[in-house]
C-alpha cells in the first residue's frame, strides 16, 4: 500500500496486503490461498458456485453494480462454443486506483477468483486485460501466472482434478473507452476500441464470438473469500442487496488520501472526516464525486449518505467505481466541469455524433466560460447540450460526460454566474 | 525487420494465446512492446507487424491512431507524463504541469533538443490517492511537487546510458 491502513477498515480483499512477499504463491498458500478453488472443484457443482456468489450480494465493482452471480448465470451452459473469462483491469475512471493495488499486492487472489468464475461457467481460458500504463502489473501477473502453472493451479490438470484452465495477460495501449466491456473485447481482438451493439451481451457473444464472463478485478477478487466463508457471511458485511466490502479510493482535498477497504454502506461523511482525516486547513467540503468522474456530484449537504449502490442512486448519483473525490470550499466548480469535460472530449472515440460533437462543444463552451468569455445564455446551453447527450450515445461514455456536467450546472449555477461578463475566476490560482 | 531475441520470444508467446483464426488479437500488445524496443511505431514496424499478423498496414495504422500510448515519432529517453486530471488537479497538478514545461523548456508532446526528455500532459494514470502523479516511461512517482520534480529530473539526467 502507498498509504497507511485505517483502523476502521474491514480487510477482506486486502487482508494479505503488507505481509512479507505478499505477491508470492507461498505467502498466498499459507494464508488460505487456493483453498476456495479446491473446494469449488472437488466439493461444489458449477450451479452451487453461482448460487453461493448470488447469495453474497456481490455486485460488479467496475461501476455498473450488476449482480455478479446473475451475470455468470447468463452464460449458456449448453453452448458448444468455448467460454472465456476476461478480467477488466483497464482501470481508467478518473479518481480510481484500487485494482492496481489488488494486483500489485495479491495477484494470486485475482487468479483464484478467475478460476472460480471459470468453474462456474465451465470456461477453460481467460485473459487479463491490463491498461497499458500499468506495465509493471503485467510483469507481476506474468510471474504469478508462471508460479500458478508450476504448482498445478493453472494448466491442463488443475489440482489433479482433470480441470483445464489457461490464463494470459493482455495489454491495452491507452484508451479510457476500452474499460467499457464491448470496447474492451474489440481491443482484445486487435481492433480499435469501438463499442459493439448490445444485445447480444458478452455472456452470449463476447470474446472471439464466444460466451464470456467479463468482470472487474475487484469483483473476481471477492470470489475466493465468498466461497470459503460463505455468501451470507459476505453479504452480512454490507447493507441489504449490497454485499461485502469495497475498496474506496479517497482523493482530492482530504488529509489522508488513500485506498481503504470499508463495508458497503459506510457513511460518506465518516469516510471523509474519520478515514480521510477531514479536509486540510479546516476548510469545508463543497462537493464530492462519489464514484469516479462520471458520477453526478454531491453537494456538502448530501454527504450523510451510506456508500452503497442503492443509497446513491436514491439521491441521484452513483457508487460507480469507488473513486471518492473531495473538493473543498475554494474549488472552482466551473474549472472542475471543464477539466472533466476535457477528459471525455479527449477519450471520446468519435464513432457516434452526440458524444463526439457533444463533448467537444461542451469543452469549448466551458473553456470560454472559465476564461471569462461566458454569456448568460451559455449556462443553460451547457446544461441543455449535456442533457441532449444523455441516453443518445452508442456507449456509456456520452452519459459519463453528461451526468457530472448536468449536476454541476444544476447544483453550482451561482458559480457560473460569478464568471459572467469577463469577470475573473473568483478562485483563480487556487488549483 | 528483426527484433531482439527477448521481443521475438514475447511475440512467439503472444501468438499462442489466442484462439485459431484470431492471430490479429496480438496486435495491440505487439505494437506496444515493439514501440518499447524501437522507440516508436515506425512505418517499418507497421509493415513488419502487418506481415506477421497477416493483415494490411492500413489495418495496423487504424489501430495505432486510436491508442494514446502508441506514437509514430520517438519520445525522449525519459518520457515524462504529468497527470492533470481531476484528483491531480485538486492537489496542484496544473501548477506541476506548468512547472514541468518551464523546467524542461518543452511543451506538450515535445522532445528536448538532446533527446533526453519528452513531456506529455496525460489523462488519469490511476494514482489518484497519491496525487499529483507523474509517470516516467512506466515508473510511477507519487505525491509530487515542484521540488521533487526538479530532483527527479536531476536524477534522470545522471542516469548514464
Amino acid at each position: 500500500m502507498y498509504n497507511e491502513p485505517h483502523p476502521l477498515e474491514v480487510r477482506v480483499l486486502t487482508r494479505r496486503f503488507g505481509l512479507p512477499n505478499s505477491r508470492s504463491i507461498d505467502t498466498y498458500l499459507t494464508h488460505e490461498g487456493y483453498q476456495a478453488i479446491h473446494k469449488a472443484l472437488t466439493q461444489m457443482t458449477p450451479e452451487q458456485v453461482i448460487e453461493e456468489v448470488k447469495s453474497s450480494g456481490l455486485r460488479g465493482r467496475g461501476g455498473a453494480g450488476f449482480p455478479a452471480g446473475l451475470k455468470w448465470s447468463f452464460v449458456p451452459r449448453d453452448s458448444p462454443k468455448p467460454k472465456y473469462i476476461v478480467v477488466n483491469a483497464d482501470e481508467s475512471e478518473p479518481g480510481t486506483c484500487k485494482d492496481r493495488l489488488l494486483i500489485e499486492n495479491d495477484p494470486h487472489q485475482l487468479i483464484e477468483g478467475v478460476l472460480i468464475a471459470a468453474r462456474a461457467v465451465d470456461a477453460h481460458a481467460g485473459y487479463i486485460y491490463v491498461r497499458g500504463e500499468y506495465r509493471y502489473l503485467i510483469d507481476i501477473l506474468d510471474r504469478a501466472i508462471e508460479e500458478a502453472y508450476a504448482r498445478g493451479y493453472l494448466g491442463d490438470n488443475i489440482l489433479g482434478t482433470g480441470y483445464k484452465f489457461h490464463l494470459y495477460t493482455h495489454t491495452g495501449a491507452g484508451a479510457y473507452e476500452c474499460g467499457e466491456e464491448s470496447a474492451l473485447l474489440e481491443s482484445l481482438e486487435g481492433k480499435r476500441g469501438i463499442p459493439r451493439i448490445r444485445p447480444p451481451f458478452p455472456a452470449v457473444v463476447g470474446a472471439f464470438k464466444c460466451p464470456t464472463v467479463l468482470n472487474n478485478v475487484e469483483t473476481y477478487c471477492a470470489a475466493p473469500w465468498i466461497l470459503l466463508k460463505g455468501g451470507h457471511a459476505y453479504a452480512d458485511l454490507g447493507t441489504p442487496k449490497n454485499g461485502g466490502t469495497r475498496l474506496f479510493c479517497l482523493s482530492g482535498h482530504v488529509n489522508q488520501p488513500g485506498v481503504y477497504e470499508l463495508p458497503m454502506g459506510f457513511p460518506l461523511r465518516r469516510m471523509i472526516e474519520e478515514v480521510g482525516g477531514g479536509v486540510p486547513n479546516g476548510k469545508k467540503v463543497k462537493a464530492v464525486i462519489p464514484g469516479g468522474s462520471s458520477c453526478p456530484l454531491l453537494t456538502a449537504d448530501q454527504i450523510d449518505v451510506p456508500m452503497d449502490f442503492d443509497s446513491l442512486q436514491k439521491i441521484g448519483s452513483m457508487l460507480g467505481s469507488g473513486g471518492v473525490v473531495v473538493m473543498d470550499e475554494d474549488t472552482c466548480m466551473v474549472q472542475v466541469a471543464l477539466r472533466i469535460m476535457r477528459f471525455y472530449a479527449h477519450e471520446s472515440c468519435g464513432w457516434c455524433i452526440p458524444c463526439r460533437e457533444g463533448t467537444t462543444w461542451l469543452r469549448q463552451l466551458l473553456l470560454r466560460f472559465h476564461s471569462g468569455g461566458g454569456v448568460a445564455t451559455d449556462i443553460d446551453l451547457i446544461g441543455d447540450l449535456a442533457q441532449n447527450m444523455l441516453g443518445k450515445t452508442f456507449c456509456p461514455l456520452g452519459d459519463a460526460a453528461a451526468m457530472p456536467t448536468i449536476s454541476i450546472v444544476k447544483k453550482f449555477r451561482q458559480e457560473f454566474e460569478d464568471h459572467l461578463n469577463g469577470k475573473p475566476c473568483p478562485y483563480e490560482g487556487r488549483l | 525487420m528483426t527484433f531482439s531475441p527477448d521481443l521475438e520470444a514475447r511475440f512467439e508467446n503472444l501468438a499462442k494465446r489466442y484462439p485459431a483464426g484470431y492471430l490479429r488479437a496480438a496486435l495491440v500488445p505487439m505494437l506496444l512492446y515493439a514501440q518499447d524496443e524501437v522507440g516508436a511505431v515506425t512505418d517499418e514496424v507497421v509493415a513488419e507487424i502487418a506481415r506477421r499478423l497477416k493483415i494490411t498496414p492500413l489495418q495496423v495504422n487504424e489501430v495505432v491512431s486510436y491508442y494514446s500510448m502508441l506514437r509514430r515519432e520517438p519520445a525522449g529517453r525519459h518520457h515524462i507524463q504529468v497527470c492533470t486530471n481531476i484528483s491531480c488537479l485538486l492537489r496542484g497538478g496544473r501548477h506541476l504541469w506548468e512547472h514541468a514545461q518551464t523546467r524542461l523548456g518543452v511543451g506538450h508532446k515535445q522532445r528536448s533538443a538532446d533527446g533526453q526528455f519528452s513531456l506529455e500532459e496525460v489523462e488519469c494514470i490511476g494514482a489518484c490517492s497519491w496525487a499529483p502523479a507523474v509517470q516516467v516511461n512506466y515508473d510511477f512517482h507519487h505525491d509530487m511537487n515542484a521540488e521533487k520534480f526538479d530532483a527527479l529530473v536531476e536524477k534522470l539526467k545522471g542516469d548514464g546510458k
